[in-house]
């Protein structure tokens, strides 16, 4: 079985985000750049399913900031097989239709049976590589997955949904999933190995030369949270802030029972 | 040297009492040479334990003898049931150390060493064992999460790179960046992780800042270029982590002019003074409490106000049993005035671990299934057992972890500051 995984490379929410000069977009120079964690959990289900059902995996991105041989050599040591990344000439602040255009075009060629690919990417919180990849493919999608099986040509996936709503579904291969959760957690790629990797590892460099269709929207102002308020500290022994906020409670007409005293607070425990 | 364990197996049916023998032109006939026998780890299955000893680094499990100097003075098994000989023993009954839960308790305090009369080293077995249980996979979560952030982010609590040297903008006293003092100095300052990130570390880094201020050291630290000594990383198995952050510090320290580096703690005096040189560094390393005692007669007339407290010392496993000194701390706080040093009953060589070495920082969540309570919330209890008010310590990973300690026993009166505060508090004030 021939699994691709679909990576994206984002800016990483550690640091300040800070803005170019325009206010249009983050300034991509004062940034570092880390993998998806959603996508991190596509790479451990696809691995999990090689090692159940067979297979070869294959990690392919868009080289956004011509970083992404470190995130793809993790890959590798974490038990993919091959590494594919797309080069050009272009801009960091690449939208994510755009490289689901390229991604598509690439994955086309690796005779996929099975994509997996993170249900959305804190960037954009977009969500739509998945289903794009799916649309140019001709292949059904099924996202916000937190686990898949796959073997003979079908794959079992359970989908999420709102309430604590689990539904499994039956879905014939080849297909696009988008993952929230793999099966069990990442596991850990030891520095030794990755560093290994790093030393005999082939990357697959596929150009691109186009501009890309672009996702039909211009962004025209990116701008910090302006707090609005602020949180009110309260002080004292527990038995008192829990007095304080017993009255708050109370004069905000939240409590419609009566309560008048506190008899005990506990410490918390572990 | 014993031999190893395989070797020392001795062929059953050629052992037997033999009538008459002679020996060297020793008659040690009959009853004489009946004590040619197996030893009793043999009447074992040894598979266990030659998985250890097999290892470059874990011969000296074999060479244990069940004397149990070790499980005396062992602080898990204070909390909880474990020692060298411990895990010598199971190995005997089955257990494998590369999948048990006891190899992620240790936290490499080397009380077991000092005592041992064979020498069995937890500090090469653990790495040793740990690297390869890193290898096939089984990393606790905790610990997996400190791994990939040092390896991302330069530092285990996962804190932006670039914001390393955000602490120094409150510290109200100048601390240059060597990069932007384009000079040589006196003085290379490695602040560490936790001091620059964690924010009672960073209360201490600006106490370091204004005492250097004070003395008028020509100091300057690394910013952003710094990243974490991963020590700590390297006895929980991921020695690769150390090698990399190593290499690019190494690097970092060799571009810049400078006489002596001073670290602000323990582990990383550690990796630099006695693991760096295996990697082609080797400069004078001093602990900020050596280098401050050397500026004693400068640093005494500075010490202005009267610290009127009961204060106990918590020796550092890194700089105490490990490197030796346990006496520049307690010249610092004698310098004091006004403060009353008790010392702990488990003080100097006998010093009882926080909990933090050896990884241990990043496997409280895993560790409290395995002792009735955190070792350092043991250790506050001795503290306030013998009378006192403050816990003061030299060593970034404790501050926290005492204060939590302090907290979780219900001991909020006690007082967790590291010898920085206190010299700061003396000097300035407050």
């Amino acid at each position: 079985m021939n699994i691709i995984v679909a990576i994206k490379h984002i800016p990483s929410l550690a640091d300040e985000l800070e803005l170019n000069a325009e206010g249009t977009n983050l300034d991509f120079d004062e940034v570092d750049f880390t993998l998806n964690e959603f996508d991190e959990h596509a790479i451990e289900q696809a691995v999990l399913i090689k090692e159940a059902s067979g297979g070869s995996v294959t990690v392919i991105g868009v080289d956004v900031i011509e970083e992404l041989d470190g995130v793809l050599h993790t890959a590798l040591a974490k038990g993919a097989d091959k590494a594919a990344k797309i080069v050009g000439d272009f801009e960091p602040g690449i939208d994510s239709h755009t490289q689901a255009r390229w991604l598509a075009d690439a994955i086309q060629g690796m005779s996929p049976d099975l994509v997996l690919t993170g249900v959305q990417a804190a960037d954009d919180l977009d969500g739509q590589i998945g289903p794009m990849l799916a649309a140019y493919l001709d292949m059904p999608y099924v996202g916000v997955v937190m686990g898949v099986e796959a073997a003979d040509g079908k794959a079992t996936v359970y989908k999420e949904y709102s309430g604590g709503v689990m539904a499994k579904f039956e879905v014939d291969l080849p297909a696009v999933i988008g993952v929230q959760a793999a099966t069990s957690p990442p596991r850990y790629a030891p520095i030794s190995k990755i560093r290994q990797v790093a030393k005999t590892a082939e990357i697959e460099e596929i150009e691109v030369d186009e501009e890309g269709d672009g996702a039909g929207l211009t962004l025209r102002k990116m701008a910090p949270p302006v707090s609005a308020g602020h949180a009110e500290m309260l002080d004292g022994d527990a038995e008192e802030v829990a007095e304080k906020i017993i009255e708050i409670i109370k004069s905000a007409g939240c409590c419609s029972g009566r309560v008048d005293r506190v008899d005990r607070v506990d410490r918390v425990d572990r | 040297m014993p031999l190893p364990v395989e070797q020392q197996k001795v062929i059953q049916e050629a052992v037997k009492e033999h009538e008459h023998l002679v020996v060297d032109g020793m008659d040690i006939s009959g009853h004489w040479n009946r004590m040619f026998g197996q030893r009793v780890i043999f009447d074992y299955d040894y598979a266990n334990l030659e998985k250890v000893t097999s290892l470059p680094g874990g011969e000296s499990l074999g060479w244990c003898y069940g004397c149990a100097k070790c499980t005396a003075v062992c602080p898990i098994d204070i909390v909880g049931d474990y020692s060298p000989r411990k895990i010598h023993r199971k190995t005997q009954m089955g257990i494998d150390l590369f999948t048990s839960d006891d190899l992620w308790l240790c936290t490499t305090c080397m009380n077991c060493l000092r005592v041992c009369p064979k020498e069995v080293n937890m500090i090469q077995i653990m790495p040793a064992v740990r690297e390869q249980a890193v290898l096939a996979g089984n990393v606790p979560e905790e610990l997996q999460k400190a791994f990939e952030d040092t390896a991302k982010y330069g530092n285990p609590l996962g804190q932006s790179q670039r914001k390393r040297a955000a602490w120094t903008k409150t510290a109200g006293v100048p601390v240059p960046i060597i990069k932007d003092l384009g000079r040589p100095v006196d003085v290379l300052w490695y602040v560490g992780s936790y001091p620059s990130y964690h924010p009672r570390g960073q209360d201490a880094a600006r106490a370091a800042a204004r005492i250097f201020n004070a003395l008028g050291i020509d100091f300057a630290i690394l910013g952003r270029e710094e990243k974490d000594d991963a020590d700590s990383q390297r006895l929980a198995g991921e020695i690769g982590l150390f090698e990399m952050m190593a290499e690019h510090n190494i690097s970092v320290f060799e571009k810049y002019e400078w006489n002596v580096m001073v670290v602000t703690g323990p582990h990383e005096y550690n990796a630099f003074k006695n693991e760096y040189p295996k990697m082609g560094f080797e400069r004078p390393i001093l602990h900020y409490t050596q280098f401050l005692v050397q500026h004693l007669d400068k640093l005494k007339p500075l010490l202005k106000h009267e610290i009127n407290r009961t204060v106990t010392f918590h020796d550092p496993c890194y700089l105490g049993r490990h490197n030796g000194e346990y006496d520049a701390p307690r010249e610092l706080l004698r310098a004091i005035p006004g403060l009353k040093l008790v010392e702990m009953g488990r003080c100097r060589e006998n010093g009882y671990c926080c909990g933090g070495g050896g990884g241990g920082m990043w496997l409280d969540s895993f560790t409290q299934n395995h002792t009735t309570m955190r070792l350092s919330e043991r250790r506050v209890l001795e503290a306030v057992e013998y009378g006192a008010e403050v816990l003061s310590v030299c060593c970034p990973f404790e501050v926290s972890r005492f204060e939590d300690g302090a907290k979780s026993t219900g001991n909020d009166q006690l007082d967790v500051l590291d010898i920085l505060e206190l010299l700061d508090q003396s000097m300035n004030g407050g």
